[in-house]
């Protein structure tokens, strides 16, 4: 049993990868300042794309190499839409979420229910056979561990280094950012760009790896974009605590698959979407520190109370870089 | 003056043709030869009375969401929640209908609280996303987004759950209807006046309203800059909670005329992406009301027709989503062009 | 080091914000720059420091010609500018303030940084935790690690901009002490303030600039009257004053205390009669903006009670005083009084009463063309507002107070237009005084203080005088108020 369990969390953390990437990639990103709207799109057509291109050449590499193009090239034009032609990043990501959702269904038809390439497991030696940890972490497949690689290696970048810092700037004072030396919208394209990138591994990492095969609209991907956005907002644009998100995520619908048996009279595909009103939940939660009811809620409690619960809301706030969304003119 | 209108016009034009360019080469990529790919598709449109009939029943939600959204974007706002209201729509009108069939209410007051019912289920929902948003600071894309898809789980459970057919429960939705509880439609098809009437009438209500009356005035003063407004005396919250009642009131009609009209019958996915394409065409007009009618027709003409080239090339319907997109894609990025055009020169 | 300029000229549009200024200032001296709001004084300094850049003119440090193209620039050559506003990051920690900008390998050493700051730390007597946060530091510490970082970048020339607003007294002493230590290392000093008192106490030297340009300079020490004379041109001369002020009080203020973050201020009472004008004088952000928010709503009190019309308002909305018949104009024209999109004629019938469900776009382009017309407005029924200029954007707002009305409070009423505007727009405030309205309003200008209002408060950092008589004042003694001199008759009341 304890086995079963094991091998099922294990399970959780490789389903997580896609939106890990998703994730961190638009962490980067919205730390520059640009909001990529287009995740949900992105991750179809990178997984459609991702596989036919795996499928025409029987290679994985070129696989996952063409989803991140493809998330490249749809950040591309959202940074050239808001940076370059001042239009609302809100409006172009949207509907580029839909350009490369409905792109992706149109163009895929020849792929749909074919065979293709999936990645291999390949367990580490000696680190497998680790208890418990081993089966966990080191019996999974590359594009996993280069989930938990990017988890890492996105923080180091972020807090760690001179342009991490540099990028952390640009996206919270972009004025201060370019008195200290920023070329902040060749910085903001640059991220923008690495964000989409990174994001259109989730594709592939889908129809080459944990949902193999493209299937058109049954493939079964449309939403988890959406979800992605959320979880950078939950994740506090901390590469960790997306993470955090992301596996909570995957727990969440493994274990509405889990517990499907012993609920009878629950359809299977409610305990699929248990974590959105989980995932509203705790967007309220996050944001409504700021809100000025609570505000004046709180200003109106005992000093005692008022201490612990502005405690408890600033434990779960999540800023957002101040410059989110906003364009940067030099004076 | 003048001139920048006929700027304008051309930026617009350009947008279009390149739209059509793009999706010209992406046909020929697919293998598909253009012409008569784009032959089907106005035919599959226009080519039988059958055809216009199915454009004229898609034509119709897509009508009211669009006013929905051209009520919430006057207002400043992202109503991407509207798939959701819409959804909801269809589940209170579902439930209006199961409440009273089997009293000796008369059928056409069924009806009517049916089509209340999905208006009252779409403001809700909207109240809800409105409600995160001023009261939680949960923006609405996101709380949106989420009630979206928490709508589509309380269809699919309530399909398979409590309102399955007897027997066993099923994707293509609850049991039908009896027939004295449809939408009375033209005969032998799905197509009815009522539902029509009532979409153009909300179309007609949202451009008198974001036109001439002081709601709309204010509405459009808060979406614009809402320290303003307030400074001016109108009390702004209340209004963007307005906004979203209205929206959704709208989205819920759509979903109820799709359940009394057009399904007789709650289904999964009942909102079929009319309330994003709604966002879409809001965008591609320039939220200007005027326009809504002949683009809204246009897009439930390119829908329609797309599936024939489904049926006819094997290509993906989705390819009508492609030319949509892509025109709102480049409509955008055109108007940035020539902002950018007009301020250089 | 020595900086020159050299006949610099910079223009926005029509505003000739630098013109054709020249100014040498010697290595390890304090400069003071003085100058009204909108002077030049930020132009002057933003190209001096890379933000912006000149049109013309030359700069040279050190007898050499340099061009300085960008911040970046600046700092290479050795010349830092510390910010009203200090240009930091307030959620990252101190050392990653300091590092963030700073030239060097991938993977910065931050125990050798926090060490480096530490040592800045000791030599100047500041305390500033490298592992603390921005956000927790007042604002006198974030210019103290604004001063330490650009001392690290290694400049020899700092331009501080309006650094006393903001910092408490002590904080002040400890600034230009650092200050004067670092003029004693040979590091150029640039000062710049509206505060004649800190230029006073501080300076070796000082140019005063009006209006775009550089109209004399002087050296210690320092004749303050003359330094007026400079800063508010030669001599202000009135003209033809009137009170409206009737019996009856509109607006009474009793024992109010109000804060924001930054500023606290107390002890406020007043009694507005009807038709009488009170002008608020002070520094921007010295406790004027506190007060008349509070006079409507906008700031809700933390003690006293707001009475308007004998109606016991404190703590209603704004919304409430509106129907009270209060409003207030604030100086963000577009960002809190118009709506950029909306035309005038919209505007207009928003400000007016809802009469119904349908707006009657007759009698709204009626209404508007008689208010463009009355208000001298250049513009169309049809224009949308952010076509207009500032002076007729002025006249737009005022073109929207609704009759009656019995209290207008106003920021800034006339700052930013040109003279005929400004007469113009008193002239139709006079009037409203006429029917009974009262008005407060804030100002930098002194001479439109002492020329429109019957009582002047004067505001310094969180104080306010007793409301006092505009006709027993001078510009003099108002600028002395002002700039936190002759402030002692009150202080004993103040702490009682």
């Amino acid at each position: 049993m304890d086995n079963v369990i094991l091998i099922g969390l294990a399970g959780v953390l490789a389903a997580a990868a896609p939106v890990l990437f998703a994730v961190v990639g638009e962490t980067i990103t919205e730390r520059a300042g640009v909001i990529n709207l287009s995740l949900n799109g992105t991750i179809l057509l990178s997984a459609m794309s991702g596989f036919a291109a795996a499928y025409k050449t029987q290679s994985l590499l070129v696989g996952f190499l063409v989803g991140m193009l493809v998330g490249a090239i749809v950040a591309f034009v959202v940074a050239f839409g808001s940076i370059a032609l001042r239009q609302s990043q809100v409006a172009i990501g949207f509907v580029l979420a839909l350009t490369a959702r409905d792109l992706a269904y149109f163009l895929g038809v020849p792929y749909m229910n074919v065979p293709g390439p999936t990645l291999p497991g390949l367990p580490l030696p000696l680190l497998k056979d680790i208890p418990v940890l081993g089966t966990l972490f080191f019996r999974q497949n590359a594009i996993t561990y280069l989930s938990f690689l990017l988890i890492l290696a996105a923080w180091i970048w972020l807090f760690r280094t001179r342009p991490g810092l540099m990028l952390q700037g640009v996206g919270e004072r972009p004025a201060a950012a370019f008195v200290r030396g920023a070329n902040v919208n060749r910085l903001r394209y640059l991220y923008t760009i690495i964000g989409g990138a990174i994001a259109g591994l989730a594709g592939p990492a889908y129809t080459l790896s944990i949902k193999p095969g493209w299937m058109g609209t049954q493939t079964g991907l449309d939403g988890v974009g959406w979800i992605a956005l959320a979880i950078t907002i939950f994740g506090g644009w901390n590469p960790w605590r997306g993470a955090l998100g992301a596996y909570l995520f995957a727990l969440l619908q493994w274990l509405g698959l889990v517990l499907q048996p012993n609920l009878p009279n629950i359809p299977s595909q409610v305990l699929q979407v248990a974590p959105f009103p989980l995932m509203i939940l705790t967007l309220l939660l996050v944001n409504v520190g700021d809100a000025e009811w609570v505000q004046r809620w709180l200003a109106s409690m005992p000093d005692k109370t008022r201490r612990l619960a502005v405690k408890a809301l600033r434990a779960m706030r999540a800023s957002p870089p101040a410059a989110l969304g906003t364009t940067f003119e030099r004076d | 003056m003048k001139k920048n209108i006929w700027i304008n016009l051309g930026f617009q034009a350009g947008a279009f043709l390149l739209a059509l360019l793009i999706t010209t080469l992406i046909l020929i990529f697919a293998g598909a030869p253009p012409l008569k790919a784009y032959g089907s598709i106005l035919s599959g449109a226009f080519g039988s009375q059958k055809n216009l009939i199915a454009v004229l029943i898609s034509w119709s939600p897509l009508l009211l969401t669009t006013a929905g959204v051209l009520i919430t974007f006057a207002a400043g706002l992202w109503n991407i929640g509207i798939e959701g209201q819409m959804t909801l729509g269809a589940i209170f009108a579902t439930w209006g209908l199961r409440l009273f069939q089997d009293t000796n209410v008369s059928p056409a007051l069924i009806i009517a609280i049916g089509l209340l019912f999905g208006m009252a289920g779409g403001a809700l929902w909207a109240a809800l996303a409105g409600a995160l948003k001023t009261f939680g600071g949960v923006n609405e894309i996101f709380g949106g987004l989420g009630l979206n898809f928490v709508a589509t789980a309380l269809t699919i459970y309530l399909v398979f759950g409590p309102w399955k057919r007897p027997g066993v429960g099923s994707m293509s939705g609850t049991k039908p209807f009896d027939e004295k509880l449809w939408l009375s439609t033209l005969p032998g098809t799905a197509l009815s006046p009522w539902g029509i009437g009532l979409s153009i009438l909300a179309v007609i209500v949202v451009f008198i309203l974001l036109r001439g009356t002081y709601f709309g005035l204010k509405l459009k003063a808060v979406g614009k800059n809402m320290r303003s407004a307030f400074m001016l005396g109108v009390p702004t919250w209340q209004y963007s909670m307005f906004a979203f009642l209205l929206c959704g009131a709208f989205a819920g009609l759509a979903g109820a005329i799709q359940v009394e009209a057009v399904y007789h019958r709650l289904l999964p996915n009942i909102s079929n992406g009319y309330g994003f394409l709604g966002l879409l065409v809001a965008m591609l007009i320039n939220y200007q009301a005027i326009w809504v009618i002949p683009i809204a027709f246009f897009f439930a003409a390119l829908n329609v027709g797309s599936i024939q080239l489904q049926i006819v090339h094997k290509m993906d319907s989705s390819f009508a989503g492609v030319l949509q997109d892509l025109l709102v894609l480049l409509i955008l990025l055109g108007q940035g062009a020539r902002e950018r055009l007009l301020k250089k020169a | 080091m020595k900086v020159e300029l050299r006949n610099i000229h910079k223009r926005f549009g029509k505003v000739h914000a630098s013109n054709d200024i020249a100014l040498t200032i010697p290595a390890g001296t304090i400069q003071g720059i003085l100058g009204e709001n909108g002077a030049g004084k930020s132009t002057l300094m933003k190209i001096l420091s890379g933000f912006i850049q000149a049109d013309s003119g030359e700069i040279l440090l050190d007898d050499r010609q340099v061009s300085i193209k960008s911040p970046a620039d600046a700092i290479q050559l050795g010349i830092g500018m510390l910010h009203q506003d200090p240009l930091d990051f307030p959620p990252m920690r101190l050392v990653d303030n300091f590092l963030l900008g700073h030239a060097g390998g991938l993977f910065p050493n931050h125990k050798e940084v926090a060490w480096d700051i530490q040592k800045l730390n000791a030599q100047f007597g500041f305390a500033l935790d490298p592992e603390a946060y921005v956000d927790s530091l007042t604002v006198g510490e974030r210019q103290q690690l604004e001063i330490l970082r650009l001392l690290w970048l290694g400049a020899r020339v700092l331009i501080l901009d309006e650094p006393t607003t903001g910092i408490s007294a002590s904080q002040k002493t400890k600034l230009f002490e650092t200050l004067r230590k670092l003029a004693e290392q040979g590091k150029t000093i640039i000062f710049v303030s509206h505060k004649l008192e800190d230029v006073d106490v501080l300076c070796h030297k000082v140019a005063v600039l009006t209006a775009g340009k550089l109209m004399g300079e002087m050296n210690p020490p320092f004749d303050q009257k003359k330094l007026v004379e400079l800063m508010f041109g030669k001599e202000i001369s009135l003209g033809e004053r009137y009170s409206a002020a009737a019996e009856g009080a509109t607006l009474t203020l009793r024992d109010l205390a109000v804060e924001d973050a930054r500023l606290q201020l107390s002890n406020v009472n007043l009694e507005l009669r009807a038709g009488e004008v009170v002008g608020l004088a002070g520094m921007e952000g010295s406790g004027q903006g506190l007060f008349i928010r509070a006079c409507c709503g906008l700031l809700r009190p933390v003690h006293g009670k707001v009475t308007l019309n004998h109606l016991d308002l404190t703590g209603k909305s704004y919304h409430v005083y509106k129907q009270n018949g209060a409003t207030f104009l604030p100086a963000s024209r577009m960002e809190e009084g118009l709506v950029p999109g909306l035309t005038l004629t919209e505007h207009f019938i928003l400000a007016e009463e809802t009469q119904g469900v349908f707006i009657n776009q007759e009698r709204g382009l009626v209404l508007a063309e008689e208010r463009i017309r009355s208000f001298n407005i250049r513009g169309t029924p049809t224009s949308v507002v952010e076509s207009l200029s500032g002076g007729n954007q002025q006249r737009a707002l005022l073109a929207l107070l609704r009759t009656p009305l019995s209290l207008i409070l106003l920021e800034h009423p006339t700052r930013g237009l040109d003279i005929e505007s400004a007469i113009y727009i008193w002239g139709k405030l006079k009037e409203r005084c006429k029917q009974g309205s009262s008005i407060v309003f804030a100002s930098s200008d002194l001479e439109e203080l002492l020329q429109y209002s019957d009582r002047v408060i004067v505001f310094y950092s969180g104080k306010s005088t007793p409301p006092l008589d505009a006709r027993s004042l001078t510009a003099g003694k108002l600028g002395e108020l002002i700039g936190g001199a002759g402030w002692d008759e009150w202080e004993t009341e103040q702490s009682a």
